[in-house]
Formats: C-alpha cells, structure tokens, sequence
C-alpha cells in the first residue's frame, strides 16, 4: 500500500518534468531511428567499398576522391546548379497565376482548381506526358518546333536542351504549387491597409511591391524553401523522362546516387552514399539558411 | 479441455512445420512475370511433380524489374532452393560474395557437359559451374525481305555488301538500320557484333574482363568500322530519344530496312502489322575474313543458393531442367531457344534459323551488358550511344571509358 502510494507520489512530484519528455518521445524515437541514425550510417558506408552483399572494406576518403576526379559528378553539379536557378522561377510565375486568379468572377473556383490540378497529378505523370510532348516524330512540341523552323529538334535526346526541357517539366507543377501558396497569402491580407495606400494613391506596381508583396512575405518564404529543396531533390522527372541520358548529359546528383548506389548498373554503396553525403552538405546550407531566419523571426515576435 | 489440447498440439507442430520446410518440399524463386514466361514455369513444375511426386515445389513469383534488387536481399536473408538468374558475369557477385552453390556434379552425373556445350563456358567461373541454362535467344540482324527484294537487294554477307545495301536503300529514301538508345543496351548489341566480327571472340572477352585497354588501337578498329555507318547517317536520327520498340513503326512502316535485335523483336514486329514473309533473318555479315563466327546468346539460369535448405531435391529440379524433354517444351511456350542439343529443334521460321546458327557458332557471348562488370557496362553503352551522335569524339570517348576501367578492374 505504501509502495504504491510513494510511486504516486513520485509521479506527482515529477508529473511536469516527465510530461513533456513523454509526449516528445514518440516523434524524438522516430526522428532518431528514421532521420538521425541513416544519416550517420551514410556517413559512415561513404568511407568504405561496398557492394551490399559482402564485407565492408574501409577506404577512408577513397570515394570522395574518386568522386572529384569523377567528370559525371560535375555535369551532375551543373545540372543541379541549373536547376536551382531555373526552378525558382515557378515562384514569380506562382505569384503572376495566384494574382491573376485572387479575383471574384463567375466560377472562379472551377479556374483555381484547374490551375492546381498540374500538381496533384504524380511526377511521373508529369514525366511521361512531356516525355509524349517532346517526342520526335509524333510529340507536339516537335511539331510545333518543324513547323516553325523547319527542323526537328529531339529535346530529350540533345545534351544542350534536355536539361531545360526536364526543368520545364518540373515547373508546370511546381508553379501550381507556389500559386496556391500565394492564393492563401492573397487571402489574409489586411484589407486596411490596402485602402489606406489606395487612399494615398498607391496603385499598380507601387501598390504590389510596397504593400501586398511585403504581407506576403511568408507565403514568398514557404515557396523558396520547397522550391529549393525540391530543386535540389529532382529526381522523379530525370528518371522517368531521360534516366539521365543522353549519355549521362542530364545526370543530377540525387538520380546520380541511386544510379551508382541502386540501379542495375550500380551496387555501389558507397560510392552512393558518398553522393548523398554531398548532397546532403549542400542541402544543409540553404537549409540552415532558412532555419536561422525562422529562429530570428520567432525571436522578433 | 482435450479438445483444446489437441487443437493446441496440431497449431503447435503446424508451427514447427512451418518453419522448417517439409522434407521433400523445394522453394523456387523467379522472375517469369510476364505471360509467356509464367506459363512455361507453371507446365515446368507440374511436368516436375508428374514425375517426381515426392518433391513438393512452392514458386515464388517476382515482378521481372523488382526481382534484380530482391535477389540480393532473399540470397542473404531468406534463401530459396533454386533461384532464377543469367549466366555470364552476371553471376559472378553472387558468385564470388558465396551465394551460389557449386553444381558441377549435376552436370557432370548427367552428360550435361556434352549437350549443355554450348553455355558450358558463360556457366563457368574458375574451373567450377554455378548454375543450369536452360534458355537463350539469338541476335541478328532482321530485315524487311519485301524491301530487299524490291531494290534488288540481297542479304548482305560481307561488310562491303552491307555498306553497298545500306547505300542503295538510303538512296531510295529509306533509312538502313532502326535503333532505339534510349535505354542504351541496344547500343551493346551493335559494339558486341562489330568487335566480334573485327577482332573476334577472345579478344572480345579479354575486353569484356577488363584486360585490355579501351585505347588500344583494334578497339578503335572497331569504332572506324561503326562510323562507315554513323557517319553517312545508316541510323534512324533522333535515336537516343526513343526506345526500341518505338523504333518498329519505322520499320513496319518501310522508313526504315534493318534492325540488329534480339529474336523477341519478331513478336513486336508481328504485332505491329508485319507477316512473317515479310521478315527475313541473316547472321551479322563477316567484316575481317577468316575470323571464325561468334554470336551474341543472352542466356537465361537457375542456380542453388549457398544457403538452400533442401540442396539434395534442388539438385534433382536442376537435372530435370537441363533434360531435352523440359527444355524443348518449355521452349516452345517461350518462344526461345533450348540449351539442350538434344531437344527438338523449334518449329518457328525465326527460331529454327537461330537454332541453325547458334548450333554451328564458333562461341557465343552473353551481351555486352553481362559479360562486361555492370559499371563498365554502363559507362560503356553511355559511351556508345555519344558515339553514335558525335562519331567525331571517338578519342576523347575511349578515354573515359579507360578511365573507367582502370577504376572498375584494379
């Protein structure tokens, strides 16, 4: 009876000290197993020879040396570097959509879904119909490009044009993506405001860069970062569209480590994960970049 | 409360069975996924308990794609029995990590030596076999017979005709040879043959294994060869954009005459609206004279996992696989070619010429893709395809690939 009552009496004592490490555990245990702990066995497979199924041969930095001397990783590099750039512009053609939708006309609401519906279909859908569209012969695109030139042009099958014609790809849904955010945004903006700058005359570009752009300040930041991070992550459209061809001129970093790591061809584990760790690092920098801003933020309030 | 008991006792040992398979009971893994493949391994296996009632045969059958990565993980983890595989350098990780069984007193006990002949070398590493074949298709060249003969043209047997047909027929408008790189392998089709026919079958396997230099100027031969044919444009243009069967229409469309392939490009062919008339077969011309013919065979296996259970029975399945009698039926629902020079020769017009010439090749090679390490493979078919848009880059081409395969083969 005593024992049980000293027991409860330890809980009492505890309860606030205890409660809110128990309700952390559950998500802390998953972020450890499937987060943390994967990310230090990459690290660690990255510094050995091993092919999946025999003895791990330790090879210190071996992998990243063969990787810098290594010409795939470079075009990968660029093309990663490529598509950081091209890929951000979903987010002004998101915010040029969303401003173009944020208006009240008949079935407006039929247009808006319209306009997401590019994001809702799978990648690889995506892959497949632009992989039809650029398609010598029968696809549109090819067509409309004979037609209008003369020539045909192969866009997957040509290294000067097949990174952008992938990117394109890519665009169409993630432009989806950043207008929704933007229609959101345009949602909850303070209506005072606005008819207090309308008041001092602020209409047209001044009203959108001096007082809508800067209420929609968060919606612009959640769009950079799944935008980067998506860009970074390409993989689905470069494997479905091209599998990083023509000869390799299409490779990106993320389809380059499940190549050497995964494929047929591959088995090379740790040469992959010496790719995912790179890739890893160069996440990390935009990520703590966008970590940083929102711990200053969160101070600010 | 007896009754319990018993109840208790039977879920018990149906537990123990469970787990420890049945004595007489082999587990089959494999990758028939595809109808035709499905269907010769269901009559194989109730043709095997027909004659073999003791032996109990559970099959597990995988997605033809999904099977190359669960293979690695049911070899360590979970053996099976028998395990569907390929021949060649294909095997050897497996080989060499220990997860094969050594088989080479099944086909010693059963003069497989003498009729499985024809694989006995892709089926070897170091002295020792690792597995039974038991299908294997011919490469060659198909072609439209309508076309030939309406320009006059007659299968090519030197690469001089070859260059001559390729001219007339590109003359008249039609573009010589289909080809489809997009997923590259058809591009190790066209190297196996032509250092096949320039340098010939060892110096093809001494490259193959990583012992000669891909500077070295009879692999450069080769590629002087091929570029008789890039360069005057023999080749469907924009191939690197498309796949092998979207190369087809050009041909049932008589755009295109020619396409180096395996047999099972025929059913395609049919498929697209050819008959069979309209399709003729010819063994890739000869190109130096005087070197003895060798053919590209993808070769198709069943091997015993180190870790097999029930090796004894596993052995008596692999004996009754390499017999004449399973390979030709089996065969025949495939739609490919028996290993067995005992079984009956196929019916089909296609098969029966492949049968013809692989009984009387000189040696056959796997593919460029199996013989080869898989990463040398892959860095070589990339390197063929740009070769095949840029035939000019040929030097700066040959030295990547030797970069890569001082790296691959140390």
């Amino acid at each position: 009876m005593s024992d049980t009552a000293r027991s409860a009496g330890f809980w009492k004592r505890n309860q606030l000290k205890i409660a809110p490490w128990a309700f952390l555990a559950p998500g802390a245990i998953m972020f450890l197993l499937y987060v943390l702990i994967p990310i230090v066995q990459s690290v660690w497979i990255s510094f050995h020879d091993w092919d999946g199924l025999g003895d791990k041969v330790w090879i210190g930095l071996g992998n990243y040396v063969e990787l810098l001397d290594d010409d795939t990783f470079y075009v990968a590099l660029k093309n990663n570097l490529i598509w950081l750039a091209l890929y951000l512009l979903a987010i002004p053609m998101g915010l040029a959509t969303a401003l173009f939708l944020n208006q009240t006309v008949w079935g407006i609401r039929l247009y808006k879904s319209l306009f997401f519906f590019p994001f809702v279909i799978s990648q690889v859908v995506v892959g497949l119909m632009f992989t039809w569209f650029y398609a010598p012969d029968f696809g549109l695109f090819s067509q409309l490009i004979k037609w209008l030139t003369g020539t045909e042009i192969a866009v997957l099958a040509d290294e000067r044009f097949v990174t952008l014609g992938i990117i394109v790809a890519g665009l169409w849904p993630q432009t989806a993506y950043c207008m929704i955010l933007y229609l959101t945004g345009l949602n909850n903006l303070n209506p005072e405001q606005i008819e207090a700058a309308r008041m001092d005359n602020a209409r047209g570009w001044r009203l959108l860069w001096h007082v809508i752009l800067p209420q929609l300040a968060p919606a612009t930041f959640i769009a950079m970062v799944v935008t980067v991070i998506g860009a970074l992550r390409s993989f689905d459209l470069v494997s479905i569209m091209t599998a990083g061809g023509p000869y390799g001129s299409s490779q990106v970093l993320s389809y380059f480590m499940y190549e050497q790591a995964l494929s047929e061809y591959g088995y090379r584990m740790g040469y992959g994960a010496a790719i995912a760790v790179v890739l890893f690092l160069i996440m990390m920098v935009f990520i703590t970049l966008f970590i940083v801003r929102m711990i200053a933020q969160e101070r600010n309030r | 409360m007896t009754k319990f008991k018993a109840l208790a006792g039977l879920a018990l040992s149906a537990l123990l069975m469970g787990s420890a398979a049945f004595a007489g009971e082999i587990v089959i893994n494999s990758d028939h996924s595809d109808p035709a493949p499905k269907k010769a391994m269901e009559e194989l296996i109730a043709d095997f308990q027909a004659k073999h009632p003791d032996i109990t045969v559970k099959w597990n059958n995988f997605d033809h794609e999904g099977y190359k990565a669960a293979i690695r993980n049911f070899l360590t983890a979970d053996p099976p029995d028998v395990a569907a595989w390929y021949a060649g350098n294909r095997m050897a990780p497996f080989v060499g990590a220990g997860l094969f069984e050594d088989v080479t007193d099944v086909w010693a006990s059963n003069g497989l030596d003498e009729q499985l002949k024809s694989s006995a070398a892709s089926m070897t590493i170091d002295g020792t076999k690792w597995g039974v074949p038991y299908t294997y298709y011919q490469w060659g060249i198909y072609y439209r017979a309508d076309i030939f003969a309406e320009q006059g043209i007659a299968p090519p047997k030197t690469w001089a005709e070859l260059l001559a047909a390729s001219e007339k027929l590109k003359a008249a408008g039609i573009t010589p040879f289909a080809i489809g790189t997009k997923a590259l392998w058809p591009t190790g089709g066209w190297f196996d043959y032509l250092n096949l026919r320039v340098n010939g079958y060892e110096f093809h396997m001494e490259l193959t294994s990583g012992k000669v230099p891909y500077t070295d100027p009879r692999v450069k031969a080769v590629f002087e060869k091929w570029a008789e044919l890039v360069g005057p444009g023999y080749f469907l243009e924009n191939h690197a954009a498309i796949d092998w069967q979207d190369a087809i229409p050009q041909m049932v469309q008589g755009k295109a005459a020619m396409y180096l392939m395996g047999n099972f490009a025929v059913a395609t062919m049919k498929d697209g609206g050819l008959t069979e008339d309209q399709i003729g077969f010819m063994q890739f011309p000869e190109i130096t004279p005087g070197i003895p013919m060798a053919e590209d065979a993808p070769t198709d296996t069943f091997h015993i996992p180190s870790g097999a259970k029930n090796k004894e029975d596993a052995k008596v399945f692999l004996a009754y696989l390499a017999s004449p009698e399973a390979q030709a039926k089996m065969n025949a629902t495939l739609g490919q070619l028996p290993v067995n020079n005992q079984a009956a020769k196929p019916s089909d017009k296609f098969l029966d010429a492949g049968f013809t010439m692989l009984s009387n090749a000189y040696a056959l090679a796997q593919f460029y893709d199996r013989d080869a390490d898989a990463e040398m493979a892959k860095a070589g078919m990339e390197g063929f395809q740009e070769f095949m848009v840029k035939p000019d880059q040929i030097d700066r081409i040959l030295e990547r690939l030797e970069k890569v395969r001082a790296k691959v083969y140390k």
